[in-house]
């Protein structure tokens, strides 16, 4: 996030896009309420499907799922046809402002409410109420971002808060809201194939120097490695012959689940480091019993950049062993010692060698709580707000650009849109949640979201059994009648190991990002016999 | 918002004109009780246990719902005010159980503590008493209505701070309760299970199920964490007893949370404890899965990783770490890659 949690509630309109906030990210949700509720903050939610924060919003626009630049540039077609732009912003922290205007003017509300399939009218009222507030924040989440096109609605939205100056002051920013505790730190710990921690390049000769000098090695490569989607098809291929999974559930979590089986399958070895024995864990050479969230020392950075401390609580399991020491223990068994390793030692290596981490310590945490970085030097206080009187990068860059259409559009074939995400009681891959008795019984099993109309024309009836499938795989789980989805789209929750929604996905990426199309893919709905003689998904053995 | 010079209890304070004499009083270390006032919500004024003396004001005042003026001169525990706070605690306890023995609350209720503060042992007054069905018909959340002395939290805290509004009071005078409309069991009203009127109930009224008969506030030690669900960071204490976890609770005003939590976060602790958890390393053996040493374990992996290092080069190795683990862990296993096998296929479901 530019921003912070906390200031949310200084914005006049918050514009929630891509993201089902008070079910992904409880918490953020309930600060966005009381904005609302409290401060009379208008709020817009772009959305597909009718989602609890649409009852607390001043306006719903439910586009079609993947249509979110035609949507955008729409608004912001308004705001600069209506003269409500932000021109002295535009004029002195920004670049690149005409070749993006040239791209909008195409975009009349007209146009862009034939592709994305909110009114005309309603896209000028939700420019007019972004562009009119003295404050506006945008908060987005894999809604914008799981797409081929989710560099490209990143980048609207970055447009959007330009245009309108809305950026580098409390009540506004572009805040994405990162999906698991510590997605953000894992991304600053450069667990990323291009960075090593703080985004300094691998491609940067002096960033290799420093860490080459600092981890007493001399052959770092410059050469980016692979992204996790290209590692599998790498390990499908055989080019990978050692694959090393540390806490994650791609069986659940990824897209084409029956393609990722095949790359685990084939991979020489496969170690798969957790808490559990996972649906992924299933398929190791090794599994190492690791230790959760309660039984170590640490930290986590979240959604605003906030690092804040894990404590041990409770003795872990067994023989289950602190995650730290199992990966020194494989260092020095490859002769490279890593010497102790408690976490605050190294939390000072990446203080060491991570300027946007410098001044984070320890005994700085037990005293301050709280700090989020850029934390330069020890004696600086955190930055709550990037881009404070000047864009990071010096001026603000406009992006052109241009909708493009999902990877996979209905047909006759498969003519329903499917939509995934997550559900309030469950979390991720359920690997947890489901775990958790109570939690279990509130929502006990999955459900595909259908809409009456469809449900109708298809002869389903509320809590049916029906099969959905796609040109990659199949689940069979019970139809939930509801028109909180629109006619023509269906969601369906990726929670649930017996009825996964990742085996139907699909696994088309993003051009930059390499982010997966998890929110838009074709399907069916099978009922009765039809549903006979299929090979359905599932990871219950 | 203006400085404001007050006195009470004898001590000068300066504060804002903001504040209410409660907040006031309470930021300088004097304490005034109270029943019905918490801090994540607007005062309310119900209970009138915070009454106090304010010079030249007519009548005494509720703390909570007075804002500090300049000059104001206030006594918080004079010999009417401790009276009438004895009388309102003894009304109150004319139609509670007495049950403190087995109640989930005692060590946390404030209305224990404040009955215990003020020497209140019995009601002198004798009246009817409500005898209410304890309701279990979810599997979080308890409601015993004859525990309830209406303060209102837990509806202002769904209304308020929740934006839900799951409860009201129905019903009228000796028989008001906070209730769920057309008493519909929780499960078919809209509540969403954050437990946010469990954390604010001052008396045993409103209760955690997955806590009863875990552990005594006495018997718990409080360790404070981040949770590990989403990227919200809220502020968690684990309340242990003989190393297990058996509630959560946030401290309040604290963090990006401020006290608040959703369904996961307080009550999605005991995965941690599961019998399925991973306790031996395990290899492949045969086609399965068999428990086997860390020696082992540990040596197959180097072993492997070496013989593909060496085979077809540091890239041909690859590792996922993961958005679930701490910095410190990630950090390292990129540290693995990089420094130790030599190569940057290291990558993690930013993406997913």
């Amino acid at each position: 996030m530019t921003n912070s949690i906390d200031d949310l509630e200084k914005a006049g309109c918050i514009l929630v896009i891509g993201s089902n906030t008070t079910e992904g990210h409880p918490i953020i949700g309930l600060r966005i309420k009381q904005a609302v509720m409290q401060n009379e903050c208008k709020l817009i939610v772009a959305e597909p499907r009718h989602i609890r924060l649409c009852y607390y919003a001043d306006q719903w626009l439910q586009q079609r799922p993947g249509s979110d630049v035609a949507l955008l540039n729409g608004m912001m077609n308004v705001i600069l046809a209506e003269g409500l732009a932000d021109e002295e912003f535009i004029r002195e922290r920004t670049e690149g402002f005409e070749e993006f205007k040239k791209v909008v003017e195409e975009y009349a509300p007209e146009r862009a409410s034939e592709i994305c399939g909110v009114e005309a009218d309603e896209i000028r009222r939700a420019a007019r109420t972004f562009a009119g507030a003295e404050r506006a924040a945008i908060v987005y989440a894999m809604g914008i971002t799981q797409h081929t096109t989710g560099v490209d609605n990143v980048l609207s939205l970055a447009n959007l808060a330009m245009l309108t100056g809305n950026l580098g002051m409390e009540g506004t920013g572009v805040n994405p809201l990162r999906g698991q505790n510590n997605v953000q730190g894992a991304c600053d710990m450069g667990g990323l194939p291009n960075v090593f921690t703080g985004y300094q390049a691998v491609a940067d000769a002096k960033t290799r120097d420093k860490f080459e000098t600092a981890w007493g090695v001399d052959y770092l490569s410059g050469n980016p490695g692979l992204t996790l989607m290209e590692m599998m098809d790498g390990a499908h291929a055989g080019d990978i012959k050692v694959l090393y999974i540390m806490g994650e559930n791609p069986v659940i979590s990824d897209p084409d689940v029956e393609h990722l089986k095949e790359a685990l399958e084939r991979v020489d070895f496969l170690v798969v480091q957790d808490i559990f024995l996972t649906e992924t864990a299933r398929y190791a050479d090794v599994v190492l019993p690791a230790v959760s969230f309660a039984e170590k020392e640490g930290t986590f950075t979240n959604t605003d950049r906030r690092v804040q401390r894990v404590r041990k609580a409770v003795e872990p399991p067994g023989e289950a062993r602190d995650d730290l020491w199992i990966i020194a223990q494989v260092s020095s068994r490859l002769g490279y010692d890593m010497g102790d390793t408690p976490a605050p030692r190294i939390m000072e290596e990446i203080a060491s060698l991570t300027p946007s981490y410098g001044g984070i310590s320890y005994a700085r945490l037990e005293e301050e709580g709280e700090l989020r970085w850029p934390c330069p030097s020890a004696d600086h206080p955190g930055t709550p707000i990037l881009h404070v009187g000047k864009i990071t990068r010096g001026k603000g860059l406009f992006s052109p650009v241009e909708y493009r259409p999902p990877a996979e559009l209905p047909d006759e074939e498969y003519p329903l849109v499917m939509t995934t995400g997550r559900l309030l009681a469950h979390y991720h891959t359920g690997t947890m949640t489901r775990r958790v008795k109570a939690l279990d019984e509130l929502v006990p099993r999955n459900q595909v979201w259908v809409n009456p109309g469809d449900a109708e024309k298809l002869g389903v009836g509320n809590g049916q059994e029906v099969a959905l499938q796609s040109r990659r795989g199949s689940i069979r789980l019970e139809a939930k009648v509801t028109d909180k989805v629109g006619e023509g789209v269906v969601f369906v929750p990726f929670h649930f190991g017996e009825s996964p929604a990742n085996a139907l996905t699909n696994p088309a990426l993003d051009p930059v990002a390499k982010i997966p199309e998890f929110k838009v893919a074709a399907v069916r709905i099978l009922t009765g016999e039809s549903m006979a003689g299929i090979n359905y998904s599932t990871s219950v053995t | 918002m203006e400085q404001v010079h007050l006195n009470i209890d004898g001590k000068d304070i300066l504060t804002t004109s903001d504040r209410t004499i409660l907040e006031a009083a309470r930021e300088n270390g004097i304490r005034i009780p109270s029943l019905c006032n918490e801090q994540r919500m607007e005062p309310y004024g119900a209970c009138r246990i915070c009454l106090v003396e304010v010079e030249g004001a007519r009548g005494l005042l509720p703390a909570c719902y007075t804002t500090v003026t300049d000059g104001m001169v206030v006594h918080t525990a004079t010999e009417e005010l401790i009276r009438i706070r004895r009388t309102i605690l003894e009304l109150i306890l004319s139609d509670h159980p007495k049950d403190c023995m087995t109640c989930e609350s005692t060590g946390s209720c404030e209305l224990q503590d404040l009955a215990y503060e003020y020497g209140v042992k019995d009601a002198r007054f004798r009246g009817e008493e409500h005898h209410y069905e304890v309701l279990a018909d979810n599997p979080l959340i308890e409601r015993d209505y004859d525990k309830c002395i209406l303060c209102g939290r837990c509806i202002r805290i769904c209304r308020e701070v929740q934006g839900v509004g799951v409860y009201d009071f129905v019903n009228r005078g000796f028989d008001s309760v906070p209730g769920i409309p057309y008493d519909k069991p929780m499960m078919e009203s809209p509540c969403e299970f954050c437990g946010q009127c469990v954390s604010t109930c001052p008396t045993g009224a409103i209760t955690s199920i997955p806590s009863k008969g875990k552990g005594r506030s006495w018997q718990v030690e409080k360790v404070r964490t981040t949770c590990a669900y989403c990227g919200c960071g809220c502020q968690l204490d684990l309340h242990v007893r003989e190393g297990e976890i058996v509630e959560v609770s946030s401290p309040l005003m604290v963090g990006p949370g401020q006290g608040n939590l959703c369904v996961k976060g307080r009550y999605g602790y005991s995965f941690v404890q599961h019998e399925d958890r991973l306790t031996t390393p395990l290899v492949r053996k045969g086609g399965d899965l068999v428990p086997a040493a860390w020696e082992e374990a540990l040596g197959m992996v180097a072993n492997h990783i070496r013989e593909a290092m060496d085979d077809e080069g540091p890239d041909s190795v690859a590792f996922l770490s993961s958005a679930r683990c701490t910095n410190e862990e990630n950090y390292l296993l990129m540290k693995l890659a990089r420094a130790v096998v030599g190569t940057n296929n290291v990558d993690h479901c930013a993406r997913l």
